[in-house]
């Protein structure tokens, strides 16, 4: 009975109220991006712009009753994870070196 | 498919080689693997292949792209050997390398979004790794850092574009969103021209169009010569093909904001390119602002977009290849392998102290200048047609008088090697180097008697 409300009031929230979420979690994950100095936090924004899409894919596949944009959603997380086990991998070899992960640090190569 | 699974079968092979002990014949067996993916290339030429439920599509196109890319990885294997080498890890490299290649193969052949994002990243993770690949070089480390970062980033902007375009279409389909398209061509969603906003956003930071160009000459430099030898050539050709598969397939219907959005794109890329290039000391430095140059050059081709562009962007891509190529190998010796590359001064007297070198980068330069009777002549001249038969008369101006700023610093170059003293001692070169030098030369006399011929295999 509890499930029954729950389902009905998911169905009641309309895309657009998905579709303005997702858009404010990407932007903050841009301005992470563009503003956090420390590789990490830089990391996380960027998770959180892949999260963001994967919200939005996941609303639409819902709405339309179509299952492409949920299957996507897969590829992205695997891929995601890939991407950031790299990204980590780099990390440590950079604190490795500067004992530092603060991403002014890393400005040898001017521009 | 048989292209893919010979070239992903190469790279696991490649990486089971270190269990075996067969490091010795890795590169007999890799020449020997690249081969047989031009051969097959061939072979299924004109079949126009289906696969994966329409997500990949091996049209000619394609074909022909697999092609190039895979010769050129062939030319880069042969003059890498002594990065590849010189410490441990051998097969890694030559496993990433192969699955790069193999990002690119699906990157040039997708017919559905989310083939055009996993091809991205297969290619895109390889090559963080690979920038990545001298572990003590702060500035390989500052790179690595910078591409990933970048990297992920132009991700994020495509596939929310991605997202979008699936929530007003219903499909990831090139096909249908192109058929959806042009059904609507007159008031297309909002949603939608965000898409095609973002979606370019995310692709010009790949092919690291102005004004998302800023990491490409720091990760160029930062990287190790031969890698990044391997982004200026083979990852560029890919990303400039996936945008205009995307483009050309998906959005030819949309309205012309886009095309005028690309065409200053491209004039602002090839004049921060070019300009920039002019006040380098550093060779490795100012072949990276080329390559940040010529893909502004190739944009001008997407905006042309027409059965006609997809020679001229094959023709430019391999020209740009083999010369690119050749000059990033001749770099690299005469640097002697250090990361942060070699200064002009580098160059002084190398017409005496190795005479074959001197010649191949001076072709390498006239190439890539595009003096004609060179194949990069003929690379501009096809890409300048396209536009203007698409009445583009002002941007190829623009785009002739920036070649003709990028001809100083070409001839920077030459002049150092021609004109200029050095007490520095000869330079020895193994046969697998002349002989490749050589290759390099005649390709790009070669290309350039049957250009039409080339160019004649898109129709």
């Amino acid at each position: 009975m509890v499930q029954d409300t729950m389902a009905q009031t998911l169905h009641g929230i309309p895309i657009n109220a998905y579709l303005m979420l997702s858009a404010v979690l990407f932007s903050i994950g841009v301005l992470g991006v563009l503003y956090r100095r420390n590789i990490i936090v830089i990391f996380m924004c960027i998770e959180l712009m892949l999260n963001a899409v994967n919200l939005l894919l996941a609303a639409f596949g819902a709405y339309r009753g179509d299952s492409n944009g949920q299957i996507f959603v897969f590829f992205i997380m695997a891929v995601a994870a890939a991407e950031v086990a790299v990204g980590l991998a780099i990390l440590v070899m950079i604190y490795r070196n500067t004992k530092n992960t603060d991403i002014d640090e890393l400005s040898r190569l001017k521009w | 498919m048989k292209s893919l699974l010979l070239l992903s079968g190469l790279g696991i092979s490649a990486m089971l080689a270190e269990l075996f002990n067969l490091k010795k014949l890795l590169f007999p067996i890799v020449c020997l693997g690249l081969l047989a993916t031009i051969g097959v290339s061939f072979y299924d030429w004109n079949t126009d292949i289906h696969l994966f439920n329409n997500m990949l599509r091996l049209d000619n196109y394609a074909l022909l792209f697999t092609a190039s890319m895979s010769f050129i990885t062939l030319l880069w294997f042969i003059g890498a050997n002594d990065y590849i080498e010189l410490e441990t890890s051998i097969s890694d490299k030559y496993a990433l390398v192969l699955f790069a290649l193999v990002g690119a193969f699906i990157m040039v052949s997708y017919n559905n979004l989310s083939m055009l994002f996993i091809g991205i990243e297969i290619l895109s993770i390889s090559m963080y790794v690979l920038a990545g690949s001298k572990k003590n070089d702060l500035f390989g480390n500052e790179a690595a850092l910078k591409y990933f970062l970048m990297g992920a980033f132009a991700t994020g902007f495509l596939l929310f574009g991605v997202a979008l375009i699936y929530g007003v279409t219903g499909s990831f389909d090139i096909q249908v969103i192109g058929e959806y398209c042009r059904m609507n061509a007159g008031n297309l969603p909002m949603l939608f021209n965000v898409a095609i906003i973002l979606m370019m956003v995310g692709m010009a930071f790949k092919v690291s169009a102005a004004p998302f160009h800023f990491w490409a000459p720091d990760v160029y430099t930062g990287s190790p010569s031969m890698v990044t030898a391997f982004m200026a050539t083979v990852v560029k050709t890919a990303a400039i093909v996936a945008f205009a598969r995307l483009f050309y397939g998906a959005f030819s219907f949309a309205p012309s904001t886009w095309q005028n959005a690309i065409s200053v794109m491209a004039v602002l890329t090839m004049f921060i390119g070019n300009v920039t290039a002019v006040f380098q000391q550093n060779v490795k430095r100012l072949l990276a602002y080329s390559s940040v140059a010529h893909a502004g050059y190739l944009l001008i081709a997407l905006v042309a977009l027409s059965h006609f562009s997809g020679g001229a962007i094959f023709y430019y891509t391999l020209s740009y290849g083999v010369a690119s190529l050749l000059a990033f190998h001749i770099l690299f010796t005469v640097s002697g392998n250090k990361n942060e590359g070699a200064d002009i001064n580098a160059f002084n007297g190398l017409a005496k102290r190795n005479p074959l070198m001197a010649f191949g980068i001076t072709v390498a330069m006239l190439s890539l200048a595009g003096i004609p009777p060179l194949a990069g002549f003929f690379g501009k001249y096809y890409i300048f047609n396209a536009a203007i038969e698409a009445g583009r008369y002002k941007l190829v101006l623009l785009a002739v008088v920036a070649s003709l700023i990028s001809v100083y610093y070409y001839f920077k170059v030459i002049i150092a090697v021609y004109f200029k003293q050095s007490n520095e001692s000869a330079i020895e070169l193994t046969g697998m180097h002349k002989m490749l030098y050589l290759v390099c030369v005649i390709l790009l006399f070669i290309l350039a008697v049957i250009p039409e011929m080339i160019v004649g295999l898109m129709k």
